[in-house]
């Protein structure tokens, strides 16, 4: 089993799995707290991918991308935090 | 060699990734699901990009990938502590088997402020003191 098979069939399917359970958490969750955490996650889980990704197609610049997304998924759940503060005070 | 160590380290990031949906879904309450979500996935993030430095050997990724590494691990407690504190404050219960609530009956609802009891007996004692200094002139 080369390296190439075994992210293919092991590693990416684990994070698929794992992603698919996060968006049932994110689909069902009882408050929005619930669901901002589960898109926390889910962006999260997307920079495992690029890096599974990147170790694939042997291609080293889609780790920028990964960068990128840390960043924006901080800057999103900041943003929603603070509007959930501000959204009860009226 | 570097193929059975990469492969070692992105299947222990993937697992604990799992572990961290895993836990996403089976935990009781918002707080714990944050506390669970947030070391886990930090981990198995740091573990997937380690795999990907070593399968490339080369400097300006390794020093990109230990950037994403530090941004993740300065950036997720931020959140994880925004996150919670922004439900506390907007009124998310907590699990009925939860034993401690440290800022029970110190956050008032209706001004949206923080108090601890330090700060109303700092207060009592400024007002001992400026009595003390009132009455001292009289006599």
């Amino acid at each position: 089993m080369t390296l190439h098979e075994f992210i293919f069939y092991i590693v990416i399917p684990i994070l698929s799995i794992s992603m698919l359970l996060i968006l049932w958490r994110f689909l069902k969750g009882p408050s929005i707290v619930d669901r901002i955490i589960a898109l926390d996650l889910i962006i999260t889980i997307g920079i495992g991918f690029i890096a599974g990704y990147s170790i694939l197609t042997n291609r080293p610049s889609f780790l920028d991308v990964a960068m990128i997304l840390a960043l924006i998924a901080f800057l999103g759940t900041v943003a929603f935090s603070y509007y959930i503060q501000k959204r009860n005070k009226k | 060699m570097t193929d059975i160590l990469v492969a070692i380290f992105s299947l222990s990031g993937a697992i604990f990734i799992l572990f961290a949906s895993i836990g996403l879904i089976r935990m009781p309450d918002s707080y714990l699901r944050i506390s669970v979500t947030t070391k886990a996935a930090t981990l198995g993030i740091g573990l997937l990009l380690l795999a990907a430095a070593i399968h490339f050997q080369d400097f300006s990724i390794t020093t990109r990938v230990f950037a994403i590494i530090l941004f993740i691990l300065l950036t997720a407690p931020i959140s994880a502590h925004l996150i919670g504190r922004a439900s506390y404050f907007s009124g998310v219960k907590l699990w009925k088997h939860s034993i401690m609530n440290d800022l029970e009956g110190k956050y008032n609802k209706a001004t949206q402020e923080l108090k601890s009891e330090d700060v109303e007996e700092l207060k009592k004692r400024k007002k001992k003191e400026k009595d003390l200094i009132k009455k001292k002139p009289l006599k």
